[in-house]
């Protein structure tokens, strides 16, 4: 008993980082219906820039800042430079240019800080909490991935639902062409969903850190998870992403710890198990809508 | 491609024998390991290409159908020794395509990116088996592959020419197949059911046997790369078949142009030679290891983003648009297609629309200009 709850607090705080990056490959999906394999080596790169200031300033909070800073102007950046152009072009051009970004961005990596892994710091202590005396499994920076995940994804819903800004991007993302038509400006609304993605993956990169260490393809697991977790919630879906998120983090924290040294191998295929049967049921995800195919 | 005759077919892939065969006996023991690099690549590429630009299903997972065929090889020279490696051949390629046939089933309700998340998470899996059950599969170690050139070649034969040989050998034999089936019915079916799947069922084509048998195709040639890999390797182990691979197959299918099989050859020269030149170049100017090492990966990345803003059609497009400027047919295709579209309503239906037009290759111009003005 105590041994499942260790299990699922452990697996809801992985699985915050997972329905952070699923939420920002869901925020850029509704604005351009682009997958962004590059939001992973965004991560990792805003991650290297945080660990740069905080050896220099001595500060986990500058560092920290900067990163999501960072994180914002890089989506940006790179939907206005090489996204951008690609508009109106084959869907599948968009995905191998994000994918030329996420080698480019891993190479650059390399040759600035080397190949080999660095420690990053968490934010608060990392001693496992105790109720009572039994141990619960996850400590003070865990809790902190959890709540500052869930903050993000919360402000971005009021964001949403209650700003004019949010209002503009829903309508962009719900039907582009009318947005347009009704004085919205498409391009910006995109470019501000690409700044905030990067923020949010910012956010995982700087999260996840100190569990996975740091190197240039730390965060290429992490990403496959995302994306699992955004395809199970359902890509038009930002509660879908953190729902996703969720289940596949607490799924794959019970596979790591019921099924052994085995269970730790498998993990990709618990993943594969699950995903199937969420898309035999729903093939669009949970939380997709009703089923609408242009004929 | 439809234009094209089977006698041109054979004539184009008899004269590239030719060509490869003199090239490797003129090149060094590397470049021949380059040329079995580049036929694998083409082969499994290939199969991509025909899955992805005809049928129009994207896959991630080619890599761990290529490790299916691996793994089927490497197990099976090593337990029937006995076995010709034709034979080897032939099963890995069965192997595969029952595996593909099981995940095509499993797809066939999937599209775009879902599809794209379910292939993806099984080239992440499936070489994680590997690690699971190290006795059977060699866990992180892999397993070993004797493959030896065959006793009427003589012993001073090297045997990366003979590899070499063998791989174009399987990768030409899979271009023809590839070339004949997509101007068949099978073909004609496969861009129909891409183009609408709707229409396609009301005019009599069976839109799920359609798409599994494309993954059926796509998967064989994979498992058929990962038999080739094996033997030139000659180790066979998870470390290889990571999403890395799986992505690289889809980049060069794209690079090269979608849907076309000389594409597939043009994204495979790409993805294999561009890293190993850009090696070259840093490792010869004495730079620090973790620069130079690095600087193939970042350069690398700079030419997926340049070819795909260049050539929006892949590299084939530009070929065509190129042999349209000298005056050869075929290059309206490319002309029409690269039309910037100012207002996609939500990026789908004027992508596909391209992918279309692209994918038809040297049709007669009249009906582009239809598509065109819709």
């Amino acid at each position: 008993m105590v041994e499942f709850l260790q299990f699922t607090l452990s697996g809801i705080s992985f699985g915050m980082i997972y329905a952070a990056i699923a939420l920002s490959l869901v925020l850029i999906w509704r604005g351009t219906r682009l997958l962004n394999f590059a939001q992973g080596g965004m991560a990792m790169f805003t991650t290297y820039i945080a660990l740069e200031v905080i050896r220099h300033t001595g500060s986990y909070w500058a560092g920290f800042a900067v990163a999501l800073a960072a994180g914002v102007v890089l989506g940006a950046v790179a939907e206005l430079v090489v996204i951008r152009p690609t508009l109106g072009k084959p869907e599948l051009n968009a995905v191998i240019i994000t994918i030329g970004l996420l080698i480019l961005l891993e190479g650059l990596a390399g040759i600035l800080y080397g190949g080999q892994y660095r420690s990053f710091p968490a934010a608060f202590s990392v001693i496992g909490l105790k109720a009572g005396s039994t141990p619960l499994g996850v400590s003070r920076a865990d809790v902190f991935v959890a709540v500052a995940v869930l903050a993000a994804a919360l402000l971005l819903a009021i964001g949403f639902r209650y700003t004019s800004a949010g209002l503009r991007m829903r309508a962009a993302a719900f039907n582009a062409t009318v947005a347009r038509l009704s004085g919205i400006r498409v391009a910006r609304v995109i470019t501000v969903g690409w700044a905030l993605a990067g923020l949010l993956g910012a956010l995982a990169g700087v999260l996840v850190s100190p569990s996975t260490f740091l190197y240039p393809n730390s965060m290429d697991s992490i990403f496959v998870f995302g994306f699992t977790a955004a395809v199970i919630g359902g890509l038009d879906s930002p509660a879908g992403a953190v729902v996703g998120g969720l289940l596949l983090g607490v799924a794959l924290s019970y596979a790591g710890g019921y099924l052994g040294s085995q269970g730790s191998d498998l993990t990709a295929l618990v993943a594969l198990g699950i995903l199937v049967v969420v898309l035999m049921f729903r093939p669009n995800g949970i939380f997709s809508g009703a089923r609408v195919r242009r004929v | 491609m439809s234009m094209r005759s089977t006698p041109r077919i054979l004539g184009a892939a008899l004269a590239t024998a030719v060509v490869v065969a003199i090239l490797s006996i003129k090149l060094n023991a590397f470049r021949d390991y380059q040329i079995a690099e580049i036929a694998i690549e083409v082969t499994a590429v290939a199969g991509l290409t025909v899955l992805t630009g005809l049928s129009g299903q994207i896959s991630l997972g080619n890599g761990a159908f290529m490790a299916i065929g691996a793994y089927t090889t490497a197990l099976l020279l090593l337990h029937l020794t006995w076995l010709p490696f034709i034979a080897v051949l032939v099963v890995a390629a069965v192997a595969t395509a029952v595996a593909g046939a099981v995940v095509g089933v499993a797809a066939a309700r999937l599209h775009g990116p879902y599809l794209a998340g379910a292939t993806l998470l099984l080239s992440v899996a499936l070489p994680s088996v590997a690690y699971a059950y190290p006795g059977t599969f060699g866990g992180d170690q892999g397993l070993n592959v004797v493959f030896t050139t065959p006793g009427f070649l003589g012993v001073n034969f090297p045997l990366t020419r003979w590899q070499a040989w063998v791989c174009s050998a399987v990768a030409l034999v899979t271009l023809v197949l590839l070339a004949n089936l997509s101007r068949s019915r099978v073909g004609r079916n496969w861009r129909a059911v891409r183009d609408d799947e709707v229409a396609a069922a009301l005019a009599g084509v069976n839109v799920a046997r359609a798409r599994v048998l494309a993954f059926v195709v796509s998967a064989t040639c994979a498992g058929m790369a990962g038999a080739l890999l094996a033997i030139v390797t000659e180790l066979v182990a998870p470390g290889a078949f990571t999403i890395t691979l799986s992505i690289a197959l889809l980049t060069a299918a794209v690079i090269g142009g979608l849907g076309t099989l000389p594409g597939a050859v043009w994204g495979s020269l790409v993805i294999v030679l561009v890293p190993t030149y850009a090696t070259d170049v840093a490792t010869s100017h004495g730079l620090s290891t973790s620069v130079a090492s690095n600087i193939p990966v970042a350069a690398y990345g700079v030419v997926l983003i340049l070819v795909m803003l260049v050539f929006p059609q892949g590299i084939q497009g530009g070929v065509r648009w190129l042999l349209g400027l000298v005056g050869i047919s075929a290059a309206r295709t490319w002309r029409e297609a690269s039309v910037p579209d100012v207002t996609p309503p939500a990026g789908k239906a004027p992508a596909s629309q391209h992918e279309a037009l692209l994918a038809r290759g040297s049709d007669p111009p009249e009906s582009h200009e239809k598509e065109g003005t819709q």
